[in-house]
């Protein structure tokens, strides 16, 4: 890189433009996705046994479908019965309803591991089934599920790269520009894959950072 | 006893699991300040009869009264109320593992009788001084011992003022050492006169304690006397085989 390519203004430029789109993506389908999966996973464990039918159906279709088809169902499929997704969206919605069905898995495990000695404490002392859940078993589930969540985020982080298949323009898509304009597809791929090593390794420190600070005696993920 | 309602009245409970019936249209009947005892032989129906008692465990049949007032079961309201009346003590404890000895206490205060915080700690505080562990209440379950646990669980059944209490083998996964300790805050705890039942194995300690021994196999309440009457002279044959046997384990305090 003796011609200092990736310092021209324009280059660091669009990659920080697509960086920034990536980040938008991300945090917001990490929220969504985590928050479904601990509702599903919840309905999957406390539900009657409809619901629990209906959760893990969930689970089934959206884990099953390929990813990049869930995303080219929501933006080239909805406009047939008049539904008009924005990119973003899509891609939002897409990642957010896939990795909320990985989060379930993760989060329905941590629940089942739970002593079921507590809930029939809980339920002696009077708590409703919900209440039950949201004091006793869904703090300890959360702390249990927090390191395959994380993992299931570092995972997003990657698979936000599809977004630009459904025209949202991020990191990669922006990479694939600039490399079939400059024809350096070598050395754009290495920096964008950079970019997103550095992601996952900020998101790993923040979820240890996270895990560390939810620890509690009988919870220890460290010795 | 001058007061003629009973504080707890069961009838006819029975509860079956696919083909074996675990519990046969036990009745019972306990007034204020009694203490009752079930004793018989592990997988007799005891725990059964206890969680059928406050509707842990679903029973396909029987009625329940409360003061007289029966508890309508597919009220859920009614239910939930209805719990925070009756204490329920477990044989592993079943602290809840995210929360400090205090915060066990206090969350079904704040949580489930909506008290105020401030409010609701200074009761968890009490009870925790009364069972003795005043000292310890910012540990995890994870930091106490199960003598020291099942003390706090205690704490955390009393505070939410029952008016009846239900014991199920309360030192039975408790180190020999560690039961002692819980026994006294039990019998501090009658000595107040909490209204109990109590299943357990710790006949010498139950036969001071008690007005009447419930003895129940396979399900079945086979006869109920006064403790003495029922360690030896009871009418059955079987009473009177498990009683030798377990006075001869866990020694008697007649002797």
């Amino acid at each position: 890189m003796e011609d200092l390519f990736f310092l021209q203004p324009e280059v660091v430029s669009t990659l920080v433009k697509g960086f920034f789109v990536s980040v938008k993506l991300i945090v917001p389908s990490a929220i969504f996705g985590c928050i479904i999966g601990v509702v599903v996973g919840a309905l999957g464990v406390y539900g009657n046994s409809v619901i629990k039918k209906l959760a893990s159906g969930y689970v089934l279709i959206f884990r099953g479908f390929p990813l990049v088809v869930q995303l080219f169902i929501w933006y080239f499929g909805l406009p047939y019965i008049g539904i008009y997704l924005s990119p973003f969206v899509a891609a939002v919605l897409g990642f957010s309803l896939c990795s909320g069905a990985y989060q379930s898995e993760y989060v329905r495990g941590a629940f089942l591991s739970v002593k079921t000695g507590q809930t029939m404490a809980a339920q002696a002392l009077g708590f409703s089934r919900i209440k039950m859940v949201l004091f006793v078993t869904l703090p300890q589930a959360f702390r249990r599920a927090l390191p395959g969540c994380g993992n299931e985020i570092i995972y997003l982080i990657k698979y936000s790269s599809l977004a630009y298949m459904i025209t949202c323009i991020e990191l990669t898509g922006e990479g694939k520009i600039i490399a079939s304009d400059s024809f350096r597809y070598t050395e754009t791929f290495m920096v964008i894959g950079a970019i997103y090593l550095l992601l996952t390794s900020v998101a790993a420190w923040l979820l240890h950072r996270l895990e560390y600070r939810l620890q509690l005696p009988g919870f220890e993920q460290y010795s | 006893m001058t007061d003629k309602t009973p504080t707890l009245r069961i009838e006819n409970m029975t509860k079956r699991y696919g083909d074996k019936e675990v519990l046969k249209d036990a009745s019972l009947s306990i007034n204020k300040g009694e203490l009752k005892v079930l004793i018989g032989p592990s997988g007799g129906g005891k725990s059964t009869f206890l969680q059928c008692i406050n509707f842990l465990v679903k029973p396909d049949r029987g009625r329940i009264w409360l003061d007289g007032k029966e508890i309508i079961r597919a009220r859920k309201k009614e239910i939930y109320e209805y719990r925070q009346k009756v204490g329920m003590i477990f044989q592993d404890f079943n602290l809840f593992d995210h929360l400090t000895a205090l915060h066990n206490v206090k969350i079904a205060l704040v949580r489930v009788k909506g008290m105020s915080r401030g409010e609701a700690k200074d009761r968890a505080i009490l009870e925790l001084d009364r069972v003795g562990l005043k000292s310890y209440m910012h540990q995890y379950p994870a930091e106490l011992s199960g003598g020291q646990k099942q003390r706090v669980s205690i704490a955390r059944a009393l505070a939410m003022d029952p008016e009846i209490m239900l014991l199920d083998e309360p030192t039975s996964a408790l180190d020999p050492e560690l039961i002692s300790e819980v026994l006294d805050v039990i019998k501090d705890v009658r000595s107040d006169g909490m209204t109990m039942i109590m299943s357990t194995h710790q006949i010498g300690f139950a036969s001071e304690m008690a007005d009447e021994f419930v003895f129940l196999e396979d399900g079945f309440i086979v006869e109920t006397g006064p403790p003495e009457k029922i360690l030896y002279k009871a009418q059955y044959a079987r009473t009177r085989e498990f009683c030798s046997k377990i006075t001869e384990l866990y020694g008697n305090s007649f002797s």
